[in-house]
């Protein structure tokens, strides 16, 4: 058992996916010589040498479309995309190139390429560092969407997503890169398209990944001193998602709140709240609710962005509502 | 040139009057509604097609364009499975699913034709990667019209391909047109500009005329599988037919379709024949020979049986497993 930052979570996963096949290649902006801005693939370069592990020019739409052909070719790329913003830049390469390669060559090949991102706000990053825009990927038949809310789940879910056949988006919480947490020294890596429940509770089912996980779960401890007690199910994979394991709690509790920090409008929280309508409606005591960033881009100033950010706060009143 | 070879010439002669006839046939057929959707011929450019067909190795990839049936039939597509895709038929080679504009076959390094105009360029510079990373001697070629020269993933792909010296070739087949407009009324420099700007060695030559086709490609691959970095070659060539089966062209002046002749590259090189002892004769019974050939493929296409849709839907994912 080793205490590891969720950012060494994400080295070791990737460290060991190179060490046990020679096809696993990473590229991105400034991950070798200096090891990426936020320090993730720190140490690599000096282990695996610039055959494995390369700095590319800013190129993203290049980059993407490279990992799909590297993909095509015998690669196992893994890509690094500074912001989950820039990830506008590789919409083709993944929406209609590597979404598509599987389906629309008749079965032929797979495309097992991995883009890992960083989204999520809270540090003042401006309008263009600071989205998720995990729902748009998670839209496209043929992509896998993975976002982890621990060290242990980056490292179990990263190797998931480089063994997988198919291309994942794994998108990152800034705000967690620093977070510790313990990784066993046999840890498995983690399915993808299981849910984790961090909270058992019988009153109300909140569902949610990433970063607000740690919110939901601060919010859960005040809730239980009012008498609320809340399920906590992380979905760690947004797609697929694990749509038994969300019906089940709710079928527990007979209530349900969706948190994200994504924009609430045609969010991830829209579809599990519709498919849950529709395949829970019975179970169901009270209207689904979702608490997720208004429809406006992420502001800069720390005032503003405090109150664009889903907090504590929003939860635990939602969550009181929903009890009432 | 050490190609003055009778069987080595008839084996070119081969390769592009099946690229011509096959792409014929299918325009027959397309306006008799036995193809759907819609498709892009490259008749006039077959020369292109056929001298990558005869200079790369089973082991090299190509990556081509929404006029790629010639690029696919070249890299070794078999032709009844190109008709029963195109067919729609669940035997086709992407089992009815990708159509015209997505013929792939990765068994033999044919990456698949591209209905995004440019994506070929980056795709194939992934594939150049995986060669140089698996340290093969295997080379990319990346297919693209003059057309694509306006999109960016062309210049961030020739500085990425300078930049690690990837076994990759910039094959652009310049036919002056991007889809209904002159290219040059949209792209102001000149591709040798370019490839001179990013350091690649960049060659211009007659896109219709086979075998300078075919000498430039394999001096580019020559150079390419040691590690020497990528290349540039340009193939002058021409649309003879519509942006897409079906387009009244009413954008293209007479004179310049009327300047056509002359520049066809399967009647050029049924002249060179010719004056190599093969005699109009030997051409016409070739011609019939793959004729048969191309209608015993319709012919067994039309037989092919409808895609299924569960079978469809099974192919989304790769790894559906667990969940």
């Amino acid at each position: 058992m080793a205490e590891l930052r969720f950012a060494q979570g994400i080295n070791r996963a990737l460290r060991e996916c190179m060490e046990e096949d020679p096809a696993v290649f990473l590229f991105g902006e400034d991950i070798a010589q200096v090891g990426g801005p936020f320090g993730v693939t720190r140490g690599l370069l000096d282990q695996f040498g610039p055959d494995r592990i390369r700095d590319t020019p800013i190129s993203e739409a290049t980059m993407a479309n490279a990992a799909v052909g590297a993909a095509l070719s015998g690669l196992r790329p893994v890509l690094e995309i500074m912001f989950m913003d820039f990830m506008t830049l590789t919409m083709d390469a993944l929406v209609n190139q590597a979404a598509k390669a599987r389906f629309m060559f008749g079965g032929q090949t797979s495309v097992p390429l991995v883009i890992r991102t960083p989204h999520g706000g809270g540090i003042s990053a401006g309008p263009q560092h600071s989205q998720c825009l995990e729902a748009w990927f998670a839209h496209i038949p043929g992509l896998k969407v993975v976002c982890p809310s621990n060290p242990a789940d980056a490292y179990g879910l990263l190797k998931a997503a480089i063994q997988d056949p198919d291309p994942v988006v794994f998108v990152e919480n800034k705000a967690l890169y620093a977070m510790k947490g313990d990784v066993a020294d046999d840890a498995p890596s983690i399915p993808l398209g299981t849910a984790n429940i961090v909270r058992p509770g019988k009153d109300v089912t909140l569902v949610t990944y990433g970063a607000c996980v740690h919110k939901a779960a601060r919010a859960a401890s005040t809730l239980a001193d009012e008498g609320i007690d809340t399920e906590i199910v992380d979905l760690r994979s947004i797609q697929p998602w694990d749509e038994q394991a969300v019906l089940a709690s709710l079928k527990r509790t007979h209530r349900l709140l969706i948190v994200h920090e994504a924009v609430e409008a045609f969010g991830v929280g829209a579809e599990i709240a519709a498919r849950m309508a529709e395949a829970g409606f019975d179970e169901l005591d009270a209207p689904i609710v979702r608490v997720a960033a208004p429809f406006v881009p992420v502001p800069f100033a720390p005032a503003l962005e405090a109150q664009y950010q889903p907090q504590e706060a929003d939860i635990i009143a939602a969550a009181r509502k929903l009890c009432e | 040139m050490a190609i003055a070879n009778k069987e080595y010439l008839l084996d070119v002669y081969r390769r592009m009057l099946s690229i011509r006839l096959v792409e014929l046939r299918l325009g027959r057929l397309f306006a008799d509604g036995e193809v759907p959707g819609f498709i892009h011929l490259s008749v006039g450019q077959e020369a292109v097609a056929a001298a990558m067909g005869v200079v790369l190795r089973p082991d090299d990839t190509v990556a081509s364009t929404h006029r790629g049936h010639g690029h696919a039939l070249a890299k070794g597509i078999d032709i009844t499975t190109f008709f029963l895709e195109l067919m729609a038929r669940a035997e086709g080679i992407c089992q009815g699913r990708g159509g015209s504009m997505h013929v792939a076959n990765m068994s033999i390094g044919m990456l698949g034709a591209n209905a995004i105009v440019g994506a070929s360029i980056p795709i194939a510079l992934g594939s150049a990667l995986a060669h140089q990373v698996r340290k093969t001697d295997a080379v990319a070629v990346a297919f693209f019209g003059d057309g694509a020269m306006a999109e960016g993933v062309l210049h961030e792909s020739l500085n990425l391909a300078s930049l690690w010296k990837l076994p990759l070739l910039f094959l652009c087949e310049n036919n002056g047109w991007a889809e209904f407009s002159p290219t040059h009324k949209q792209f102001v420099a000149p591709l040798n500009k370019l490839a001179d700007a990013f350091s690649i060695p960049h060659r211009k030559v007659d896109g219709n005329d086979v075998l300078a086709v075919i000498d430039a490609a394999q001096a580019a691959a020559d150079s390419m599988r040691p590690g020497n970095g990528p290349q540039v070659l340009e193939c002058m060539t021409h649309r003879w037919r519509g942006h897409y089966e079906g387009d009244p062209q009413k954008y293209r002046s007479g004179e310049e379709l009327a300047g056509l002749e002359g520049h066809d590259p399967v009647a050029l090189f049924e002249s060179v024949l010719s004056k190599k002892g093969v005699g109009k004769a030997q051409q016409q019974k070739i011609r019939q020979e793959i004729e048969a050939q191309v209608e015993a493929s319709v012919e067994q296409a039309r037989k092919g049986s409808a895609p299924d849709w569960e079978m469809a839907c099974n192919d989304v994912y790769t790894s559906t497993g667990e969940y």
